[in-house]
C-alpha cells in the first residue's frame, strides 16, 4: 500500500515535469545553499540548455557508493582529489570529453574522468592584528611558541584535513612523525570538518587554521576585511581541486556534455572565484575578477597523484594518529 | 500464577515492540548486504572502544557527584524563583548540541569568559580540549538529569522523618547518615547508569571538543568509516560492540533507573527543620550559585550573541526552521505511537524486562541505522526523498527509552486504581485508553512529547548523509551558515535553534499539565 | 438468581470455598471476620480474583470463566469508584456506554439517573469537587443507569459518617426495590445489616457460609457469628 503510494507519488513528479529535459546533478552539501555557487550556475545554465537542472545534495562518495547503478544522477559535480580514485573505481563515470589542455592549473591534468573546476592550496590562515610574527616557512611554524594554537581537520572525514596530511608527507617524507610530534603541542583541537575549525578561528579560539590560500579572498572580496591572512611557505603548498563528473548511465547524455562544456567556458570560470571562493581550473591568471591576481599564491605546488595518494595515506594518517593520540 | 485481568492488552505493545527490533535488525541486515569483509577492528577502533567508556564513566560520576549538593540545596532551601530556577536548570538536557558546543565555548574557551577573568586576575588559563572538555560538555548536558531524578528522591523522603530529625536533635551529619544516605545510595547508581549510557553513544560533542585523535568514541569511528573508508563492515562491527556496550550497560542497570519526575511535583521543597547553620547555608547558596552558573551561563551567552546575529538570518533559516518543526512534530507522533501501546503493555506485567527494547534504540549507532534503511530502501525508493520521515523515526527511537521512564509509572499507577472500575463497566481497549489512560497519563504525555520535540528539532542525525538540498533542517542549515563564512547568521541561527527547542518543550509539557485533574 | 456450586477461590495462598444460592431480589449482607475473605469473595464474582474450580451460576449462565464486563453485575468498590479526571455526568454515562458515545435517549436516562440520587445541577462537576456523599450518590445513579440484575457493594460507604452511610443505605434499598436487582454487600456493621437485610452470609474459616434470614440470625447468632460480633 504505502509502496504503490510513493510509486505513485514519484511517477506523479516525473509526468509534471516531462516537457523539460532534467538534468540531476549531485552536489556537496555547502555547494548549492544560497551562499555557494549552486543557485547561479543553476540560472546561468538553465538559460543554455533549456532544462531544468535538478540539485541533489548529500555526502558525495558514500552516496554514489550506496546507490550503485541505481543512481540517479547525470552529472556529480564537487568530487576532490581524495575520493576519485573510488568513485572511479565504481565504474559509474564516463570520459569528461573536455580538452585538458586548456585547464591552467599549476600542475598537469591528464586524467580524462575527473574535470577540474577549481581549486585551491591547503594554507595556514592567521589573522595579522592578532599573530605579530607570522611564520614565515613550514619549518618556522614548527620552531612557534607551544602557545600559539592550532585548529585543523580530521584527515578521516575531511578533504583538507586529508590534504595537511599528505603535505606534511610531501614536505618532510620519513621525517613526517617528528613533525607531526613538535605540532602536537599547538594544536587546539581537531574537528570533523572545515567549517567546524574555521568557526572556532573568527570567534578567536584558536591563533591559527588549516584552511585554504583562497580563504583571505573571501574576507577582502565579501566583508572587506584585510587583516585575515595566508601564511606562504617556500617548502611548498598543497593543491586540492575539485572535479566533475559524468555518469556513464546518464538518461540525458546531451545535456551532460552541455554541462562540462560550461563548466570549461569563460562565464562559469570568471563567476567560480566570488561563488565558491577558489580559484578557476581554466582562466588565465590575467582574466581573474578584480584583486583575486594580487592574492599571494604558493611559488611551489605540491601534489600526490590519485595513485600515489593511494599508497601513502593509509600510512601516513597512521602517523598522524600516532602522533596526536600521545 | 494468572496474570490478573486487565482492561488493556499487551499486544498493541508487542507489535510495537516487535517495530522498534525490526527496525534495528533491518538496519543491520541493509549493511550486512552490502557488507564486503574489511580489516575488522584495528586499535585505533579498540583505542576509541577504550576512550568512550572511560569518558562515559567520568561524565555519569561527575555528573551524579555534583547533583549531589545542587539537588541537596533546591530540595531544602525555600527562596523566590525557586520552580522557574529548577525549570531552567532543567534546559540543557534538551539543548541541540551544536547550540550548547558553541555556548560553552563561549564560556569555557580560550576567549571565554572564564578565561578572560582568569587572566584578568593574573592566574593561568584553562583549556577545554581534550578528555575533560568533552566531559565537560557531557557534564553539562547530564547535571540537570541528575539533580532531576535527585530532587525527586529527595522528596520522597517523609517529612515526618526530618520532624523526628529535628525533634531529637540530630546533628547534620546524622541526618544525612539516617535519612538521606540510603536514598542516595537506591537513586545514585540508576541515574549513574543512565547517564553512561546516553554518553556511551555521544558523538557531536568529542567532535570539536575532543582535542584530537585519541578523543574518538565509537560512534565517531563509525561515521569514520562511513565516510571515509566506506567500509561497510567495520561500521558494523563498531556497531555492534557499541550495541553490545550501551545495551548490555542498560540492560543490567535497567532495574535500577529511577523514573523520570516531571517538573510538576518538584516546586515544593521540603520543610527542614535540621539545616539551619550558618554553614550549611553558606554551602547551599554556594551550591545553586555555581550549578547556576555553569548551567545557565552557556545559553546567556548563546542568546546574547545569537541577538547581535537575528538580522543577519536570512530567509532560509526561517524555511529550515519550518522543516525543523515538522520533523520534530512526525518524530513525537511516531513516539507516541511506539511508546504508549509499548509503555502500556510494561505497565500489565508485574517487571519491566520489556524495557529493554525501548533501550536499543539509544544503544544503536543512528547512523548505522540511517545507512541500513538507506540500502534496503534503495532499490524500492528514492531514499532522499524519505530522509525527513527516515531522520524523524530515529529521533523518536533514540527517545523511547526516556519516554517509557516517564509514562510506564503513571499507566501501572492508573491501571491499579482504576483498573477494576474499567472492568467492571466493561471499558477495554481503546475504550479504555481514551477515556481514562490517556486523560491520566496526560501530563506525563506531555513531557515526553516535550522531550522528544527537542532533542528532534536539535538533532543533526541522519540527515547529514542524505539531505533533500529543498528540505533541509535548521541544525543542518546552521552548519552550512557556519560553512559559508556566515558565523554571525549561524550564531542567529543557534539562538532560534535554542529558542524552538526551549518553546516546543515548555509548550507540550505545558499543555499536558493544562487541565490536567488529579 | 445467583449459585455458587462448589465454588473454589484462590489468591496468593488463600483460599475460600462457597456452595450457596441466593434467591431473586434478596438483599444479602456478608459479614465476618477481617481477612476472613469477605472482600475476596465479592472479588471473585466480580471477575477480579480467580475461581479456579466450580461453578457461578448466574441469571442461567455459568459465569466463573466471565470477563468482569460480560458479568450481569455492577459494582462499587471501597474507593476509585469514579475516574477523577471525568465530570459526574461522564462517569454516570460510562455505566450506559462504555464508549461514552450517548444518544439523545441515552443521556436522557442519565440525567434521569443523575436526578434520581438527587445530584439535579451538579452533573458537569468532576468527583473532587463533590463531597463523600455526593461521590456515593454518584456511584449509585451509574448502577442505576448499568441495570444489572446483581449489585455487589464492597463496602463503598465505610469512610462516611454513621448518619451519612444510613442515608446511603436507604438509598440502595429504594434503588434496589426499583430495579428489582439483588444486592450482595459487605458490612462490619450489625446496624447495617439490621437495617437493609433479608439474609447474611457468613465468611469464616475458608468458607462462605449459605445465607441465613437475617432477623433470625442476629436474634440467635451460632458461637464463631458472637464470637466476631463481641457481645
Amino acid at each position: 500500500m504505502r509502496r504503490t503510494l510513493i510509486a505513485a507519488g514519484i511517477a506523479l513528479a516525473t509526468q509534471a515535469g516531462a516537457d523539460t529535459p532534467v538534468l540531476t546533478v549531485y552536489a556537496g552539501d555547502y555547494f548549492t545553499s544560497e551562499w555557494g555557487p549552486g543557485p547561479i550556475i543553476e540560472t546561468e545554465f538553465e538559460k543554455l540548455c533549456e532544462c531544468d537542472l535538478q540539485w541533489s545534495t548529500g555526502d558525495l562518495l558514500p552516496r554514489l557508493l550506496l546507490e550503485g547503478e541505481r543512481t540517479k544522477a547525470d552529472v556529480v559535480i564537487g568530487l576532490t582529489s581524495d575520493v576519485t580514485a573510488r568513485a572511479r573505481a565504481t565504474e559509474l563515470f564516463t570520459v569528461h570529453g573536455q580538452d585538458n589542455s586548456a585547464l591552467t592549473l599549476p600542475i598537469d591534468w591528464t586524467d580524462d574522468t575527473f574535470l577540474p573546476f577549481n581549486y585551491g592550496h591547503t594554507a595556514f590562515i592567521y589573522n595579522e592584528t592578532t599573530m605579530d610574527a607570522p611564520p614565515a616557512s613550514f619549518d618556522a611554524l614548527l620552531e612557534m611558541p607551544d602557545d600559539v594554537k592550532i585548529v585543523i581537520q580530521d584527515p578521516r572525514t575531511s578533504i583538507s584535513g586529508l590534504a595537511l596530511v599528505l603535505w606534511v608527507q610531501a614536505v618532510y617524507g620519513e621525517r613526517s612523525a617528528d613533525v607531526w610530534a613538535k605540532l602536537a603541542p599547538k594544536i587546539l583541537t581537531v574537528t570533523k570538518d572545515w567549517s567546524a575549525s574555521y568557526g572556532l578561528f573568527t570567534d578567536g579560539e584558536a591563533d591559527m587554521v588549516l584552511s585554504y590560500t583562497t580563504s583571505p579572498a573571501y574576507h577582502m572580496f565579501a566583508e572587506e576585511d584585510f587583516t585575515k591572512k595566508a601564511a606562504i611557505f617556500p617548502e611548498g603548498h598543497y593543491f586540492m581541486v575539485e572535479t566533475v563528473g559524468k555518469i556513464a548511465a546518464t538518461d540525458q547524455p546531451e545535456l551532460a556534455d552541455k554541462f562540462m562544456a560550461y563548466v570549461m567556458s569563460r562565464d562559469f570560470q570568471a563567476m567560480i572565484p566570488t561563488a565558491n571562493w577558489s580559484l578557476p581550473s581554466a582562466l588565465p591568471q590575467s582574466d581573474w575578477p578584480e584583486g583575486w591576481s594580487e592574492l599571494p599564491l604558493p611559488e611551489k605546488v605540491l601534489f600526490y597523484s590519485e595513485t600515489e595518494a593511494a599508497a601513502l595515506q593509509a600510512e601516513a594518517i597512521e602517523t598522524w594518529r600516532n602522533a596526536l593520540s600521545q | 500464577m494468572a496474570q490478573r485481568a486487565q482492561p488493556i492488552s499487551g499486544s498493541a505493545g508487542a507489535v510495537a515492540g516487535s517495530f522498534v527490533i525490526a527496525a534495528v535488525l533491518a538496519a543491520f541486515v541493509g549493511i550486512a548486504l552490502r557488507a564486503e569483509p574489511g580489516a575488522g577492528l584495528g586499535p585505533a577502533e579498540w583505542q576509541a572502544v577504550r576512550f568512550t567508556v572511560v569518558q562515559a564513566a567520568l561524565s555519569a560520576l561527575i555528573s551524579v557527584l555534583l547533583a549531589v549538593p545542587l539537588a541537596r540545596a533546591l530540595a531544602r532551601r525555600q527562596m523566590p524563583g525557586r520552580r522557574m530556577l529548577i525549570t531552567l536548570l532543567g534546559a540543557p538536557f534538551i539543548l541541540p548540541v551544536i547550540v550548547a558546543v558553541l555556548g560553552l565555548l563561549a564560556i569555557f574557551g580560550r576567549n571565554g569568559w572564564v578565561n578572560l577573568a582568569l587572566d584578568a586576575l593574573g592566574l593561568p588559563t584553562v583549556s577545554i580540549y581534550g578528555l575533560h572538555g568533552v566531559v565537560l560538555a557531557h557534564v553539562f548536558f547530564n547535571l540537570p538529569l541528575a539533580t532531576r531524578l535527585l530532587l525527586q528522591g529527595w522528596q520522597s523522603i517523609p517529612a515526618e522523618r526530618f520532624r523526628l530529625a529535628a525533634q531529637l536533635d540530630l546533628p547534620p551529619w546524622m541526618v544525612f547518615r539516617s535519612l538521606e544516605m540510603p536514598m542516595l545510595l537506591r537513586i545514585l547508581p540508576g541515574a549513574a547508569a543512565l547517564i553512561f549510557v546516553i554518553c556511551l553513544t555521544s558523538f557531536a560533542v568529542a567532535l570539536t571538543l575532543g582535542g584530537g585523535p585519541r578523543a574518538t568514541t565509537i560512534e565517531l569511528a563509525i561515521y569514520q568509516a562511513f565516510r571515509f573508508d566506506f567500509d561497510l563492515a567495520k561500521a558494523a562491527w563498531l556497531s555492534v560492540v557499541q550495541l553490545v556496550l550501551a545495551g548490555g550497560a542498560a540492560g543490567i542497570a535497567l532495574w535500577m533507573i529511577p523514573q523520570i519526575p516531571l517538573t510538576g511535583g518538584l516546586d515544593r521543597p521540603v520543610r527542614r527543620w535540621d539545616a539551619k547553620g550558618g554553614g550549611q547555608r553558606v554551602l547551599d547558596v554556594l551550591a545553586i550559585l555555581l550549578g547556576s552558573a555553569f548551567l545557565l551561563l552557556p545559553l546567556v551567552s548563546v542568546a546574547l550573541s545569537g541577538l547581535a546575529g537575528l538580522e543577519a538570518v536570512p530567509a532560509s533559516v526561517w524555511r529550515s526552521a519550518g522543516v525543523s518543526l515538522w520533523v520534530a512534530g512526525l518524530s513525537v507522533c511516531v513516539l507516541l505511537i511506539l511508546a504508549l501501546p509499548l509503555a502500556g503493555w510494561i505497565a500489565t506485567r508485574a517487571r519491566g524486562s520489556v524495557e529493554a527494547i525501548g533501550l536499543l534504540g539509544l544503544s544503536a549507532s543512528p547512523l548505522m541505522i540511517g545507512t541500513g534503511w538507506f540500502i534496503l530502501i534503495n532499490p524500492i525508493a528514492d531514499p532522499v526523498s524519505l530522509s525527513l520521515p527516515v531522520t524523524a523515526v530515529v529521533n523518536a527511537l533514540m527517545a523511547l527509552p526516556f519516554a517509557l521512564r516517564i509514562l510506564v509509572p503513571v499507566l501501572r499507577e492508573t491501571l491499579d486504581s482504576q483498573g477494576r472500575l474499567c472492568l467492571t463497566l466493561g471499558m477495554q481497549g481503546w475504550a479504555a485508553w481514551v477515556w481514562v489512560l490517556l486523560p491520566r497519563a496526560r501530563p506525563q504525555i506531555g513531557f515526553a512529547a516535550g522531550l522528544t520535540g527537542a532533542l528532534s528539532v536539535g538533532d543533526l542525525g541522519v540527515i547529514a548523509l542524505f539531505a533533500d538540498p529543498d528540505r533541509t533542517t535548521l541544525p543542518l542549515q546552521m552548519y552550512r551558515l557556519m560553512g559559508a563564512y556566515q558565523t554571525e547568521a549561524a550564531a542567529g541561527a543557534a539562538l532560534i535553534l535554542l529558542s524552538m527547542a526551549l518553546a516546543i518543550f515548555w509548550l507540550c509539557d505545558k499543555g499536558g499539565r493544562y487541565s490536567a485533574h488529579a | 438468581m445467583l449459585t455458587l456450586d462448589g465454588l473454589h477461590i484462590r489468591q496468593g495462598s488463600f483460599e475460600l470455598k462457597a456452595d450457596l444460592s441466593i434467591g431473586q431480589g434478596r438483599k444479602v449482607a456478608v459479614i465476618g471476620p477481617s481477612g476472613a475473605g469477605k472482600s475476596t469473595l465479592l472479588g471473585a464474582l466480580g471477575g477480579f480474583v480467580d475461581i479456579v474450580a466450580g461453578r457461578m451460576i448466574c441469571a442461567g449462565e455459568d459465569m466463573a470463566k466471565a470477563p468482569p464486563g460480560a458479568r450481569p453485575i455492577a459494582m462499587l468498590f471501597q474507593d476509585n469508584n469514579m475516574f477523577p479526571h471525568l465530570t459526574i455526568r461522564q462517569n454516570v454515562g460510562l455505566g450506559l456506554r462504555s464508549n461514552l458515545r450517548l444518544s439523545a435517549k441515552d443521556e436522557q436516562q442519565v440525567q434521569t439517573a443523575i436526578d434520581r440520587v438527587g445530584l439535579s445541577g451538579l452533573e458537569g462537576r468532576r468527583p473532587a469537587a463533590l463531597s463523600g456523599g455526593q461521590q456515593s450518590r454518584a456511584a449509585l445513579a451509574r448502577v442505576l443507569v448499568q441495570n444489572k440484575p446483581l449489585l455487589l457493594l464492597d463496602e463503598p460507604f465505610a469512610a462516611l459518617g454513621p448518619a451519612l452511610r444510613q442515608e446511603m443505605l436507604d438509598l440502595v434499598k429504594d434503588l434496589v426495590a426499583e430495579t428489582g436487582a439483588t444486592l450482595l454487600m459487605v458490612t462490619h456493621a450489625p446496624e447495617d445489616v439490621a437495617r437493609i437485610a433479608d439474609d447474611v452470609v457468613f465468611v469464616d474459616e475458608g468458607r462462605a457460609q449459605a445465607p441465613v434470614p437475617a432477623a433470625e440470625l442476629m436474634a440467635n447468632p451460632p458461637p464463631a457469628l458472637r464470637a466476631y460480633l463481641g457481645s
